[in-house]
């Protein structure tokens, strides 16, 4: 990980280094407490695409290929919009369709309340960060544009 | 509400450079002035889902266009001044100002909004749903197949970019081994 | 009512530039401005006098909310203008690998 060759400057490898867990950590906080907080999932799913992307920028294409690849990154986005609507589907036998049927256990004002609404944050944060991280791979890998055609 | 107008001065103003200038780098640039504007613009109208959300876009749409554009500019082609399609621009632009004028005036005044639905979400909100966020129990349980659509169109999209960013035709020699 | 016409100016700024620039990604940064003319304006509709974000906290009175519906509109579609912007960069830089430029009265030739 620590070639001179591929990425950017030894400055700005150490501060990746320092930082990158942090905001991938602050984008899963963002997620769970969506329905106490602003945020919710499609910040929290941003977030955490972009903690992706600051490790490809700051290292290259293959060490974030390591992390995340590109199969992988199908995989848990296809799970994420399969999870979303099994949560929605899952009353269907009571007659009910995105009904919040979760609702009465757990206080407000605490995590664990409201239902299934962190249960679909969770499911969309999964689509959203995957999803994104993979239109930025297909944007990085798309073409060696340097006019080389040997 | 000094500042709001300020900051949509500012947006205004950032728009106009973001049109006019001809380095490609710097009008993207300018566009991600505009949109961490307003971001802003979110906060002092007391939105702070919408002010993290568009601030995180923003980043990544920025580094989206930048991919997009250096490296590649457009070669000067300062041809033929046409003049149809400025003036058909034009008439289509004082349309547009001439429709929109009467229904502008139907709005409530700014400040005052008539809540006729929200009234009902805010008051039996906590009770029926237990979130706290308001907006997050609108979006993910009273209009939740809003979200289902939203999902459905992401998917779609991501879809689409990598199917339009394969790789198609013979293997080079010599080209760098991309992913399958 | 003048913030109202603010917001306009900003969208016409985004119309104006789909319709006059031949330049591809400046189309795509006028589609840009135009949505952000639009969640501006959405926002600006539910906005109420000296109100407070609707977010609850355990010990106050619900009076004086701003409205959330527009605000839960915003948010679904400030993602999926993203999307849309990641798809159109897609198509420039693939028209631009067939090209060679992005000026929009070159790219008339829809070869195979």
């Amino acid at each position: 990980m620590d070639e001179t060759a591929h990425g950017m400057t030894i400055i700005v490898k150490t501060v990746t280094r320092l930082t990158v867990g942090l905001i991938l950590l602050f984008g899963i906080y963002i997620v769970l407490h969506g329905h106490l907080t602003p945020g919710g999932g499609f910040a929290g799913g941003v977030i955490i695409a972009l903690s992706f992307v600051h490790l490809m920028l700051a290292f290259g294409k293959g060490v974030a290929l390591k992390k995340l690849s590109r199969p992988m990154a199908s995989c848990i986005e296809s799970a994420g919009g399969l999870m979303f609507l099994a949560i929605a589907l899952l009353g269907y036998t009571g007659g009910w369709f995105f009904f919040n049927y979760l609702t009465g256990r757990g206080q407000p004002f605490r995590i664990f309340s409201a239902g299934i609404i962190p249960l679909c944050n969770i499911a969309i944060s999964l689509k959203v960060g995957a999803g994104l991280f993979a239109v930025f791979m297909a944007l990085v890998f798309l073409g060696v544009w340097e006019g080389d055609k040997k | 509400m000094l500042e709001l107008y300020i900051i949509i001065s500012f947006m205004i103003a950032g728009a106009i450079i973001a049109v006019e200038m001809e380095d490609l780098l710097s009008a993207v640039i300018a566009l991600g002035a505009v949109g961490m504007g307003l971001s802003v613009a979110f906060l002092i109208l007391k939105a702070p889902d919408l002010a993290i959300t568009q601030l995180v876009v923003e980043i990544l749409c920025l580094v989206i266009l930048v991919r997009a554009t250096v490296k590649r500019d457009m070669p000067e082609a300062r041809g033929r001044k046409l003049f149809f399609p400025l003036a058909a621009a034009c008439i289509a632009m004082a349309l547009l100002i001439f429709f929109a004028i009467a229904p502008l005036r139907e709005l409530p005044l700014f400040g005052f909004p008539y809540m006729k639905v929200s009234e009902t979400y805010l008051k039996d909100g906590l009770r029926q749903t237990g979130a706290a966020n308001m907006v997050a129990a609108v979006i993910l349980d009273y209009r939740a197949y809003d979200t289902l659509g939203e999902a459905t169109v992401l998917f779609t999209a991501v879809m689409g970019v990598l199917a339009v960013g394969r790789r198609i035709g013979r293997k080079r020699p010599g080209d760098p081994d991309g992913e399958e | 009512m003048t913030v109202y016409l603010l917001c306009l100016i900003l969208f016409l700024i985004g119309v104006y530039c789909i319709l006059i620039k031949r330049n591809l990604i400046k189309i795509i940064i006028g589609l840009g401005i135009m949505e952000y003319g639009l969640f501006l304006f959405f926002v600006l509709v539910g906005y109420r006098m000296r109100g407070r974000a609707p977010i609850l906290e355990p010990d106050q009175i619900i009076a004086d909310m701003v409205d959330p519906l527009p605000q839960a509109l915003v948010l679904t579609a400030i993602v999926i203008g993203l999307a849309t912007t990641a798809l159109l960069a897609t198509l420039a830089m693939r028209l631009y690998e067939k090209y060679g430029t992005f000026d929009i009265t070159q790219i008339r030739k829809l070869r195979g």
